[in-house]
């Protein structure tokens, strides 16, 4: 049994990776114009929203016109900045919506 | 309550027919439909997509919700997908409830609320072009990437 838990202890630490992946989505005006940045794509471990928002700034992949008014989402509930991502998360980054304002 | 986004024509009469129970005083329907211009620009058609897991999460929560903070009996929510043509619905609003009051005023706030959160985009086909619809702002809690 010891000997059981400490094969296991040394396992995860091993493998204790320090980057992880997210799985980014794109939707309406900003997939049009930035789907190379759709799809999994890795972050180091322990990145928050508002870090992964500021790796794609440094990209330049999407217009900033449009980052600057999305909303982001997380497993597909609204997120703020300040949140840390886990390894799997699927993160959209959701412009405006447009059931139209009139 | 009835959730559903679809990509065929949504039959509003029936829907609200079909929610009406006994205790009801009150059916309130919210029919949005495809204008057939934007400031003067003539539109063809538009092109709805959603965030589909996400837009069917918010429109139940926002059901439950309006049930909670109106007292309303129940709600029907649907909304289309897909091209659509002018005059043809794209959101359908339908709510039960005993007093007119809290039918109106739930329907109101449902779609208003619908309008800035639930993930749905449309693109309007004019005759000398085609954009995508500026969309609401959001409302400052989950304006997350407007740093």
């Amino acid at each position: 049994m010891a000997v059981y838990f400490g094969v296991r202890f040394t396992y995860s630490y091993a493998v204790r990776p320090s980057t992880m992946r997210v799985k980014m989505r794109l939707f309406g005006p900003l997939k049009e114009s930035g789907a190379s940045a759709e799809g999994w794509r890795e972050l180091r471990s322990g990145e928050s929203v508002g870090g992964l928002l500021a790796v794609l700034r440094g990209e330049g992949a999407l217009p900033e016109k449009l980052l600057a008014a999305s909303a982001v989402a997380v497993n597909q509930e609204y997120a703020l900045p300040a949140q840390v991502l886990q390894d799997g998360d699927e993160v959209a980054i959701l412009p405006p919506v447009s059931g139209g304002r009139q | 309550m009835k959730i559903e986004l679809v990509r065929d024509p949504i039959d509003g009469g029936a829907l609200a027919e079909e929610i009406k129970a006994g205790s009801d005083g009150a059916v309130c329907v919210f029919d949005g439909i495809v204008r057939d211009n934007t400031r003067g620009r003539r539109t063809l058609h538009l092109d709805y997509e959603a965030y589909e897991e996400m837009a069917l999460t918010q429109m139940q929560q926002l059901s439950e919700q309006a049930i909670t903070k109106f007292g309303v009996r129940d709600v029907t929510l649907v909304h289309r997908l897909g091209r659509l043509l002018v005059g043809e619905t794209s959101v359908l609003i339908v709510v039960a409830s005993a007093h007119r009051g809290a039918a109106f005023d739930a329907c109101r706030w449902l779609i208003d609320t619908l309008k800035k959160q639930v993930p749905i985009w449309k693109k309007e086909q004019f005759v000398d072009g085609a954009v995508w619809a500026d969309g609401e702002p959001f409302p400052e809690e989950i304006a997350g990437a407007a740093q």
